[in-house]
């Protein structure tokens, strides 16, 4: 497949490999960061006039889930300012090369442990909890403060970027559809790779760090794992990084074999129906469900929402694909199936953002004027009245990206299908029920 | 160190002491008055102080629905305060004493309780003393049941009862209105030659000459604000808060109505009741009851015309 690698042109090329940019960027990241938990917990508990909550759940997820994960795929974590105070009190450094001798413990997080499966729990923990996460601006600044110490604790006991690779609730979900996107960090010649001595992109050198994310750039195949921080660029000796404009989701050719990813798959999938369901949905009672946390109806809805996660969205799916012909075990066949379920689960997603992004989009204007809800109108916009922006187009845009998915996610389970030599149907029509349901919760 | 890391290092720690420092610096030193439903916590701060003529800045913010702000006793419009925002009301005050500010929202079940005191100190070159209610002055037993034992087949007519005044040897003062039940004045006209319906209408007729439509008009303002989310706008008792606050004080509290709002339509109620009693239970309050008390918040002709619009769901003063 065609490829226009975007590291020949020096200013990208450059601006990716000096540490000074992407330095800029992190102080406002992790400015703005720091800024938002204050305001969470200090500003108005008025979730849609406080700054953490229109700055966080509005703003940044619209960017996040409708630009930067369909196009730049792991593009946040590049920018993410959570596991910085992390790192550079691991490293003992912001930007000089790293110590021979570590500095903290540096421990090798467990094997049982380095999987997705604990960012596959902390999602579900905030989903469990989104209702209340989402609306009440103070539990939102809790939670940007523990992230942040959490990466803090993890840097300091274990090696790398422990809390993005293994506990960030977010980038479990990045990276899985990271590989949708188009683009890339790969090498350009394996046989380099291969004879180079030190492996520096991995072990760190005087010109960088070792993958902060434990990957190997020589053995990368997809991008789920790969943060896109640029060490191995800098560290590199032989030139072989580069950065690729590629085709959408090529990385889904080759099918996930993991199980851990499988179910990611299904509990984005499943989260993004149930969200539709009681977040836009039409029934009170599902919202007061979800709303009041720690009553009876609230563990129910719990066990609901993690009964259709993992079990009955997996079960329907695997009874689909049990008789299927095909010589890998039924396991695999799941596993593999499941790597089409990404591309509708991220369209899913986006068409569930988009009505509440552009519901509540004009609440960021009023919330720059008065970030922390003391009277200021600093940019003239404090008044600015609540209007959902392009009603007109919501409808369309959803079902558009609805329908999208299907097709992106048929064309996916087809290539699967040609992969490991068996049918696509069952998952094809998997994906056709699932986007009508969809199309009905939302429009 | 390299000179590089050094600026990163000194970068890093101002943008996080920036980011950290700044919003508490204008938060500590941007007192917010907070409004909260009173299950919540009601206002926070409760209680400001204030200089006798010196203005006094409030902003003023809501955490949860809309409230409104107003301080009792004083000739201010009330303000909305809406969720998220801040309203800035300035206030100046002429007199010492301890005003009530209080809701001026039906924020909820317990709007009422949602009051705080303004502490004004300095001294006033016209110190006016309070006057005594005249309930206290009567010794007046105002949680004592007063129902009429006799009520009008009809809303008496004022119109009507005007025509038999000629004859009549009755003392139509202020004082006598305001220290009589109807009924009581009723019953002192047994003797006369007047039948049962006429003397309501003499009733009726006294208590339209001690009231002015333009306090009709500031009464029924008054109880449409105040009253009626829990009287109900047609003063049947039955407002919008009625069965709730019934739920909440009907079981084990004294009330006279097994603890629903006093409904003013009720002519044995409120036939038996003279104004100077119903001065004093809006002046104190129903103890125990959810009904709060306004003393601190209507200032006494405020309550006067609120008690000759209470009698307007009895007499027709129209007729």
């Amino acid at each position: 497949m065609n490829r226009i690698e975007l590291t020949r042109i020096p200013f990208i090329k450059n601006a990716l490999k000096s540490r000074y940019p992407q330095l800029a960027v992190f102080i406002v990241m992790l400015a703005g960061y720091i800024f938002a938990i204050l305001a969470g917990l200090i500003g108005t508990p008025v979730g849609s006039r406080n700054f953490s909550i229109v700055f966080v759940w509005i703003a940044w997820w619209a960017i996040l889930i409708l630009v930067a994960v369909p196009f730049l795929g792991r593009g946040w974590c590049a920018v993410c300012p959570i596991p910085l105070p992390g790192e550079w009190l691991q490293r003992g450094a912001v930007l000089s090369p790293p110590d021979k001798k570590p500095k903290w413990l540096n421990l090798r997080l467990p094997k049982f442990l380095r999987n997705i499966w604990l960012q596959n729990i902390s999602f579900l923990l905030l989903a469990l909890f989104s209702s209340v996460l989402l609306t009440t601006p103070n539990i939102t600044g809790i939670v940007l403060a523990a992230m942040l110490f959490a990466a803090i604790g993890l840097s300091t006991v274990f090696e790398r970027r422990s809390f993005c690779r293994y506990l960030c609730p977010v980038g479990g979900f990045i990276g899985l559809y990271s590989q949708t996107a188009p683009i890339e960090l790969r090498i350009k010649d394996k046989q380099v790779c291969v004879s180079c001595e030190g492996k520096p992109c991995y072990n760190g050198s005087q010109a960088g760090y070792g993958c902060p994310w434990d990957v190997f750039p020589g053995g990368l195949t997809k991008n789920t794992y790969c943060g896109l921080c640029m060490e191995c660029l800098r560290t590199c000796p032989h030139d072989n990084i580069v950065i690729n404009l590629r085709p959408f989701s090529a990385d889904l050719v080759k099918p996930s074999t993991r199980m851990d990813e499988a179910f990611k798959a299904f509990i984005m999938l499943g989260s993004a129906m149930i969200y539709a369901g009681v977040l836009l949905g039409p029934w009170g009672m599902f919202k007061d469900a979800a709303y009041n946390v720690g009553t009876s109806l609230w563990f129910i809805y719990a066990i609901i929402f993690l009964a259709i996660i993992f079990i009955f969205l997996p079960g329907v799916f695997t009874l689909g694909i049990l008789k299927t012909k095909s010589a890998l075990p039924l396991k695999q066949r799941f596993a593999s199936f499941a790597t089409a379920l990404i591309p509708l689960g991220l369209m899913f997603w986006v068409a569930f953002s988009l009505s509440f992004v552009l519901t509540n989009a004009s609440y960021i204007l009023a919330s720059l004027s008065d970030p922390l809800g003391l009277g200021w109108n600093l940019f003239g916009t404090e008044n600015t009245t609540w209007q959902p922006m392009l009603t007109s187009i919501l409808a369309p845009a959803q079902t558009l990206a609805l329908v999208g998915g299907l097709i992106w996610s048929a064309r996916t389970a087809q290539k699967i299908a040609n992969e490991i030599r068996t049918s696509s149907i069952p998952a094809i029509t998997f994906c056709f029920i699932a986007t009508l349901i969809m199309l009905w919760l939302l429009l | 160190m390299k000179r590089s890391e050094l600026i990163s290092r000194i970068l890093i720690t101002v943008a996080i002491i920036g980011a950290v420092g700044t919003p508490l610096f204008v938060w500590a030193r941007t007192p917010l008055i907070h409004a909260r439903v009173a299950e919540n916590g009601g206002w926070n701060p409760d209680t400001i102080k204030a200089n006798i003529g010196e203005p006094l800045h409030l902003k003023l913010t809501s955490d949860d629905v809309v409230h409104g702000f107003a301080v009792g006793q004083m000739d201010m419009q009330s303000v909305d305060i809406m969720p998220g925002e801040v309203t800035d009301v300035t206030l100046k005050f002429d007199k010492p004493g301890i005003y009530t500010f209080f809701c001026t929202r039906w924020c909820g079940l317990n709007h009422w309780r949602m009051r705080g005191a303004i502490e004004v100190s300095g001294s006033s070159a016209d110190p006016q003393l309070a006057s005594v209610p005249i309930y206290v002055t009567l010794g007046l037993d105002i949680d004592a049941p007063h129902d009429a034992p006799v009520t009008p087949g009809n809303p008496p007519s004022p119109i009507n009862g005007q025509q038999f005044m000629t004859n009549l040897q009755i003392d139509r003062s202020v004082d006598a209105y305001r220290t009589h039940s109807p009924y009581q004045i009723f019953d002192e006209l047994k003797n006369s030659s007047l039948t049962e319906p006429q003397r309501w209408d003499v009733v009726a007729y006294i208590w339209k000459s001690n009231t002015t439509k333009e306090s009709l008009t500031n009464g029924q303002q008054l109880f449409s604000k105040n009253c009626a989310a829990c009287h109900g706008e047609n003063g049947a008792g039955n407002g919008v808060f009625a069965d709730k606050v019934a739920a909440g004080f009907g079981k084990g509290m004294s009330s006279a109505n097994n603890g629903h709002p006093a409904d003013f339509t009720d002519a044995k109620h409120m036939l038996g009741a003279s104004p100077a009693l119903l001065q004093g239970k809006i002046l104190r309050g129903g103890m125990g009851t959810g009904m709060p008390m306004w003393g601190s918040i209507f200032t006494e002709e405020q309550i006067w015309d609120l008690i000759a619009y209470l009698y307007s769901f009895q007499f027709e003063y129209n007729k």
